[in-house]
């Protein structure tokens, strides 16, 4: 195939067009060996959950309508996205426990390369849940957050802590739908209970669970997990790095760092500048050391060390295929399988490093708390060791300039400096209307769409439209990669309101906001920026839409399902969407759940169609605030002014 | 006929793919996340039927002497000419069911209005630009075929002439002992 069709990136077309050259498998190929694929599947209504199955039912009416325990169309669709938004919920958690027992671990002293980087962020969230801070050094409140943090997953009562930092009337909301998430572990576990055969079998039933169990993510797992690595890893400042399968270096040994969790990726950037190691990478003629990131491990590294960004989900094959890297150390999720395969193809060697995550015919160095700097220098050494061993390269030269790393903090910092942290002229200016809204583009990168393409697309016709941009996951690395995270190139895209206070302010219009848990930081922004006032009371009054056109994972769905269930609307593609075989889930998940919650799923495929509905969703809450309306310019005199009543 | 669907019965695993690509290519959009939202849904023209623990496609097989055809009364079943499949005129067709009952495979099926018969066509205008049937192009194991029909058979006795040597180098063995 063509791989212009493949890659909007030029640089992903030249290696996939190098990889077929030498006949090199990729995921690319892989999808193409697997047309055609299941209709059942891709509508959602095949069930295996039990072996009085598999059931289908056909979506046109002409076989069997029930499986054969009775289930309804409605339940086995209904059941089959509990199911993934359990599964993506867990992947979230699972990481922010990692990171919770290595924040024990340190605050205990068991961890000794690990510290507390942001004492003044642990303060923060120790005073939010409760924890003593006064003449207590950071260690000991450290000990005590992590260990709160860690009940957060299995507590036997009560609700997730987090969900405090949401406006009031969101959590009423919640409370009244009864989905304030309890502990994390019971959501996902309760998730899995009721989809099983013979329990739960009512769709609203399930798809108000599957709500449950997202915002036990979002404002429990995923949240947890930003919050603890700022700590840990010190909270992310925008700076500069490049993006791109170019930041590969011909003449430096070059190490790749892929997957989710800082744990790892942290220690091989610290070890990477180790002297003797550095001598060592001399002694074989190389000229440094060069680390690069892949997926969301390359966003938590550009965020904290301006480490550069090889590339974002689809591009791990690929960046094996230039030849030019020693080594690529994988953590959790996303990571291919594939992998092996093209490693095996050249010198690389592809290291697994958490016992939850092993692949055949892959060597396994295990990464623990206690040992980590030594595991990482082991890494960095086996690496260094085989750029002896390197054949010919072919390196892209496209890399381009990104600015990364803003988060809740460091957004308010930019708009009203130290002492004025503020959401101020950020409101004032969504109200004057010069920004229109806010977009959050999010998510992954699916060899059944072009690479890049539809988050590209969509954010230049928001920016173009006046409408800030926030960014997270593999969708940040492909506006990376097209120049839309560098701010003067951006600006020349940006609609003039936008680029009025963007200029002022010293903004980029698109804001990369770091990895895929990170999403969580836009939701404590939400709540912030309600907070600040003048824009509604609840997150679903914002002027406010997000976006996820190029999903693969049950991440995905997870984090869309909490936005939905935090009052946003949600838009996927709609060949992404394996959920429409039904016609009541449709009408739930893309119209009644705006009811319940104030957000609600849209599926468009094409971004400017997609930009098109979050325009008009933002221009609808626009409305209802009441800031579309032409005001009058009054002189009040001072008589008018005795009886003004100030909120 | 100049080519025709072949089925590999052993090949089948009733995963029934053939089903929804013919309802889909004989849609209205032709897309499969609209098409499961269209009114009236869009009809398959073949069928999965389990057969103990095998599993069989079943479709028009478009018969040279084809009874349907002889049957109707208004013409409305006809074929271009010898070879041709066999396709169905839905403005002439008054819905008497005639083709139904002679039909000796029970592939002929009424359309969701009632008022005329629905039946495989081939995918007439998929053939025409040389792509297979959707149906066969959506087999996930390669268990349907649209194959020359001579082609077909030429495989059919190569493999009958394999098995006949295999047997025959078997027995010799015997033989000598």
């Amino acid at each position: 195939m063509d791989p212009t069709k493949r890659s909007s990136d030029k640089a992903a077309q030249d290696i996939i067009s190098h990889m077929g050259r030498l006949g090199q498998e990729n995921a690319w190929d892989r999808l193409d060996r697997q047309q055609p694929q299941c209709g059942f599947g891709r509508l959602g209504v095949c069930c295996r959950i039990c072996t009085m199955g598999p059931c289908r039912v056909d979506p046109f009416g002409d076989g069997p309508q029930v499986g054969v325990c009775g289930a309804d169309v409605d339940t086995i669709v209904a059941r089959n996205f509990l199911r993934a938004v359990a599964a993506g919920t867990s992947a979230h958690s699972d990481h922010a426990r990692s990171v919770a027992e290595v924040f024990v671990a340190a605050a205990k002293g068991h961890a000794p390369d690990y510290g507390i980087k942001d004492p003044a962020k642990l303060k923060k969230l120790a005073d939010e849940l409760g924890v003593e801070t006064e003449n207590r050094t950071s260690a000991e409140i450290a000990l005590e957050v992590g260990q709160i943090a860690l009940s957060e997953f299995g507590k036997s009562e009560g609700e997730q802590l987090m969900t405090r930092r949401a406006p009031a009337p969101r959590r009423a909301i919640w409370r009244k739908r009864g989905v304030t998430p309890r502990a994390i572990d019971r959501e996902v576990v309760e998730a899995l209970h009721r989809s099983t055969m013979g329990v739960d079998q009512d769709y609203g039933s399930l798809l108000t669970h599957a709500s449950r169990t997202a915002l036990a993510d979002g404002w429990g797992g995923a949240m947890l997990a930003s919050e603890l690595q700022d700590i840990l890893f010190g909270a992310p400042t925008p700076g500069r790095g490049d993006v791109n399968l170019g930041v590969l270096k011909s003449d430096e040994v070059n190490i790749i760092v892929h997957g989710h969790e800082p744990i790892l990726s942290e220690m091989v950037v610290a070890a990477a500048e180790d002297p003797e190691l550095l001598a060592r990478a001399k002694r074989t003629g190389a000229k440094g050391i060069n680390v690069a990131g892949i997926c969301c491990t390359a966003n938590e590294l550009m965020s904290r060390h301006g480490v550069p960004i090889a590339g974002n989900f689809l591009c791990q094959e690929l960046a094996i295929a230039t030849g030019a890297v020693e080594m690529m150390a994988v953590d959790v999720q996303c990571v291919m399988q594939g992998l092996a395969q093209i490693a095996s193809c050249y010198h690389t060697k592809l290291f697994t490093t958490t016992a939850k995550s092993r692949i055949p015919g892959v060597e396994h160095v295990p990464m623990s708390e206690g040992t980590a700097m030594k595991t990482a220098k082991e890494l960095v050494g086996r690496a260094v060791e085989n750029y002896k061993n390197r054949g010919p390269v072919n390196i892209p030269p496209s890399k381009e300039t990104a600015v990364i790393g803003f988060t809740n903090e460091s957004i308010k910092y930019m708009l009203g400096g130290k002492f004025r942290a503020s959401y101020r002229p950020l409101n004032d200016n969504i109200m004057n209307g010069r920004i229109r809204g806010l977009a959050a583009i999010v998510g992954c990168s699916n060899p059944k769409v072009e690479l890049d393409y539809t988050h590209t697309t969509l954010a230049r016709e928001l920016i173009r439209r006046d409408v800030l941009v926030l960014t997270t996951g593999c969708a940040t690395i492909a506006c990376g990669k097209q120049a839309l995270l560098n701010p003067r190139e951006a600006l020349e895209l940006a609609g003039s309101g936008l680029r009025e206070v963007c200029e002022a302010v010293g903004i980029a219009p698109v804001l990369a906001c770091g990895s895929c848990v990170d999403n969580t930081r836009m939701l404590v922004a939400g709540s912030e920026i309600v907070a600040e006032g003048g824009l509604g009371e609840d997150l679903s009054d914002l002027p406010l839409a997000g976006a996820c056109l190029e999903s693969i994972s049950e991440k995905a769905l997870a984090i869309g399902q909490y936005f939905v269930a935090s009052g946003v609307l949600v838009v996927f593609s709609k060949e992404l969407f394996p959920y429409l075989g039904s016609e009541k889930v449709r009408e739930y998940l893309f119209a009644g759940i705006e009811e319940d919650f104030g957000g609600r799923w849209a599926v468009e495929s094409d971004p400017v169609r997609a930009a098109e509905i979050m325009l008009a969703h933002i221009e609808r809450k626009r409305d209802a605030l009441g800031i579309n309306e032409r005001r009058e310019r009054k002189l009040y005199s001072m008589e008018e002014r005795r009886v003004l009543e100030v909120s | 006929m100049a080519e025709t669907i072949i089925v590999e019965v052993r090949k089948c695993l009733a995963c029934r793919s053939c089903e929804v690509a013919c309802a889909l290519v004989h849609s209205r959009s032709k897309v499969l996340s609209e098409a499961v939202s269209e009114s009236p849904k869009p009809q398959r023209m073949l069928t999965v039927e389990a057969s103990g623990q095998f599993a069989v496609p079943m479709q028009c097989r478009h018969c040279e002497d084809a009874p349907c055809i002889k049957v109707c009364p208004t013409s409305a079943l006809y074929r271009h000419g010898p070879n041709a499949p066999v396709l169905i005129c839905r403005e002439k067709c008054i819905g008497c069911k005639y083709c139904l009952l002679t039909c000796p495979f029970g592939v002929i099926d009424i359309t969701r209005d009632g008022r005329a018969v629905a039946k495989c066509d081939l995918c007439l205008e998929r053939t025409k630009v040389g792509e297979e049937p959707a149906c066969v192009a959506a087999c996930p194991t390669g268990a349907m075929q649209f194959v020359e029909l001579t082609e077909a058979l030429a495989e059919r006795r190569r493999m009958a002439a394999r098995q006949a040597g295999a047997t025959a180098a078997e027995k010799s063995v015997v033989y000598g002992e």
